[in-house]
């Protein structure tokens, strides 16, 4: 009886650390996002999830994730109810693939109308059903014009330049690491053939040595702390950082760079579909879809939404690059599931290279020896000292 | 004898669901394929090629307890010899109270003072000076091992010292005994017990680290943490991150119990 009272004692005790259900069940959303990718008040921008809760009495929970690696990870580990999402094309098609995402309700989405038509029917959701555009942009070179000899910009090949050895960040993860390599050396952002897969992992095998870091989020502190003088990322992040650092400069590689698109999503983990169908119809609405992307510096994919911004940023080259810069950029899509698990382990082996150095072994072995040495000591010393204490014992 | 079994029981249910549970299912994991689920040694045999990291791992976390026990013994001796006990609990005070703040802000404020840009390079660069080469390298991941996990080191030695019976000590100077061999032959085999707990309390933490690498590392320095926690974070090959895990805990244990070897009748050597 009394083992019952306890064992219902500590289930009691482990159960009220689980949030209280009935608690959940108050309207709220949990929201999944890239970090730095929402106008969340600062500056005097607008707070979009405060907004959205004035104006609809759900409760925003705002989580952030640095890549859509992370995202994926998250989701396939389970356990966890997440509301909207907000991944990349060729995430969004490989979830769509293993399906892990929800169709979308367009009823109750009115402000996808005002969505432009190059951002509807896309490659990664055909049919576009399960997504709707966040926003756009595309991936090319930072780099700190201080520091770094204009003539030396153009290429993806800075990021291979000895000169800036250490002070050169690289992304961190798999697709984008690759892109950059594919881009280098003249391949399709979306090739499957292994040797050009392997040629790339040479590539950024030879990269490592000069590279200070793998990162994503960090390199905001970074770039403008001019820790590091080099990046590749996000043309909208350049955006963001160059209001704390003047110096920075955005470059679009001649050889070509990736162009892709974010888009909201609804991962089937959902619990309160309709509180995010509200959420995403909240955000592409164009007032707050303009004053949100204003402050975030990447590209809106509706014209309507452009005139609630500050035409500056409208106008910005970086943001809206014209037609000839955008014929270079090109999009990612889903790679087949050998394709994705061979980059992941290339790219493994990228970030474990280093071989096996010998000081460790030495020095592994060395304490090793020493332990045994100083057991075997002991224990003789120990024998020695009964066998007198023996002795003593018989003498008397 | 009924109601101490009694007492003890939502341990062990808690240690059943918490922990006898999850390492069935890390054995599980490790054994069977990411897609198929079918049963498999590869991911067992794949860690061969991350031979080179974990001896780092294990090279880098063993610095890390030397010189931990080299600063640590002093300080727990000199902490442990104070006459006011007032003073004693001040000083053990002061050890614990880093420990209150993250550790994830503490290896932060490392970052922070030795980047190439910044408080200490940026002081030296006012002098006039050369800025120093002090982070992303293997030095600067020690520092950051050895600044987080000094207390562990230190408060195991203090309970141990402060318990040593000063009689000893005292019946030991008046036989003749100087100073060093009052310390070899009386303060240092008693304080074994406490060598070993700090010992063991370092090396497992620095050994699986992965952020303090990250942070004060660089793409050079990554360590077996590092490793496994992308193979959850972002690689998704949950099977492979298993099969680290397990083979890095079989070293630990096997580490650990070298280590619990020395303190194997150690009150016989004593006496």
């Amino acid at each position: 009886m009394k083992k019952i009272i306890v064992f219902a004692i500590t289930l009691a005790l482990a159960f009220s650390l689980v949030p209280n259900a009935a608690l959940a069940a108050e309207k709220s959303v949990t929201v999944y996002n890239w970090g730095q990718y929402i106008s969340d008040g600062s500056e005097g921008y607008i707070d979009v999830n405060k907004a959205f809760t004035e104006a609809t009495g759900i409760k925003v929970n705002y989580v952030t994730f640095d890549s859509n690696e992370t995202l994926y990870s998250k989701l396939k580990a389970g356990g966890e109810s997440i509301d909207v999402i907000i991944p990349s094309d060729y995430m969004i098609a490989r979830m769509i693939s293993e399906d892990m995402l929800l169709p979308l309700d367009f009823s109750n989405i009115p402000n996808y109308d005002t969505i432009d038509d190059a951002y509807r029917n896309t490659t990664f959701d055909p049919e576009n059903l399960y997504s709707v555009p966040y926003t756009w942009g595309t991936v090319g070179i930072i780099y700190n014009s201080k520091y770094v000899d204009e003539e030396d910009v153009g290429s993806w090949d800075l990021l291979w330049n000895a000169k800036y050895a250490d002070k050169i960040l690289m992304f961190d993860n798999p697709r984008d690491a690759f892109a950059v390599t594919e881009n280098l050396l003249g391949y399709s952002l979306n090739t499957e053939v292994e040797d050009e897969l392997r040629a790339c992992t040479y590539k950024l095998v030879e990269q490592k040595p000069l590279v200070q870091n793998y990162v994503m989020d960090q390199i905001y502190d970074k770039m403008i702390r001019e820790e590091a003088w080099i990046a590749p990322y996000y043309a909208g992040d350049y955006l963001m950082m160059v209001e704390d650092n003047e110096d920075l400069e955005f470059c679009f590689p001649e050889e070509g760079f990736n162009l892709f698109i974010d888009a909201m999503c609804i991962p089937d983990c959902c619990t309160n579909k309709e509180n995010a169908e509200a959420y995403i119809n909240f955000l592409c609405s164009p007032e707050i879809s303009g004053q949100n992307l204003e402050y975030l510096g990447y590209s809106v994919p509706s014209e309507a939404a452009k005139e609630f911004m500050d035409p500056e940023v409208t106008e910005s080259d970086i943001a809206y690059p014209d037609e000839e810069t955008l014929s270079r950029g090109e999009a990612f899509i889903n790679l087949s599931t050998e394709a994705n698990q061979l980059m992941d382990s290339l790219w493994l082996e990228v970030k474990t290279e280093g071989g096996i150095e010998l000081t460790p072994i030495i020095g592994i072995s060395v304490c090793v020896l020493a332990a045994i040495v100083l057991l075997a000591r002991r224990s003789i010393v120990t024998k020695r000292r009964k066998a007198n204490r023996c002795k003593k014992w018989r003498t008397n | 004898m009924k109601t101490r079994k009694l007492l003890a029981a939502p341990y062990i249910v808690w240690m059943c669901i918490f922990t006898v549970i999850p390492l069935g299912i890390v054995v599980y994991y490790a054994f069977t394929d990411s897609i198929t689920g079918a049963l498999t040694l590869s991911n067992i045999t794949g860690i061969a090629s991350y031979t080179g990291i974990f001896l780092k791992s294990i090279w880098l976390a063993l610095i890390s307890c030397a010189i931990c026990l080299i600063i640590g013994f002093p300080t727990a001796h000199f902490i442990a010899t104070r006459p006011k006990e007032s003073t004693q609990k001040l000083l053990y005070m002061l050890i614990m109270l880093p420990m209150c703040i993250s550790f994830l802000l503490r290896t932060l404020a490392w970052v922070a003072l030795l980047d190439d840009t910044g408080i200490i390079n940026n002081a030296i660069r006012l002098l006039g000076m050369k800025p120093l080469p002090l982070v992303r390298n293997n030095g600067a991941v020690v520092l950051g091992m050895v600044y987080n996990y000094l207390p562990y080191m230190i408060l195991p030695l203090y309970s141990v010292i402060v318990k040593i019976d000063h009689r000893l000590v005292e019946a030991a100077e008046d036989l003749g005994a100087n100073h060093g061999q009052v310390f070899r032959h009386v303060i240092l085999p008693l304080s074994v017990p406490g060598i070993i707990s700090g010992f063991t309390m370092v090396f497992v933490p620095a050994v699986s680290t992965f952020y303090i690498s990250q942070k004060l590392g660089s793409s050079g320095t990554t360590l077996i943490g590092d490793v496994i926690e992308s193979q959850f974070k972002t690689a998704y090959n949950p099977n492979l991150g298993a099969a680290m895990s397990l083979v890095l805990m079989i070293m630990v244990f096997a580490c650990v119990a070298i280590m619990n070897r020395f303190s194997d009748g150690e009150a016989e050597v004593i006496m």
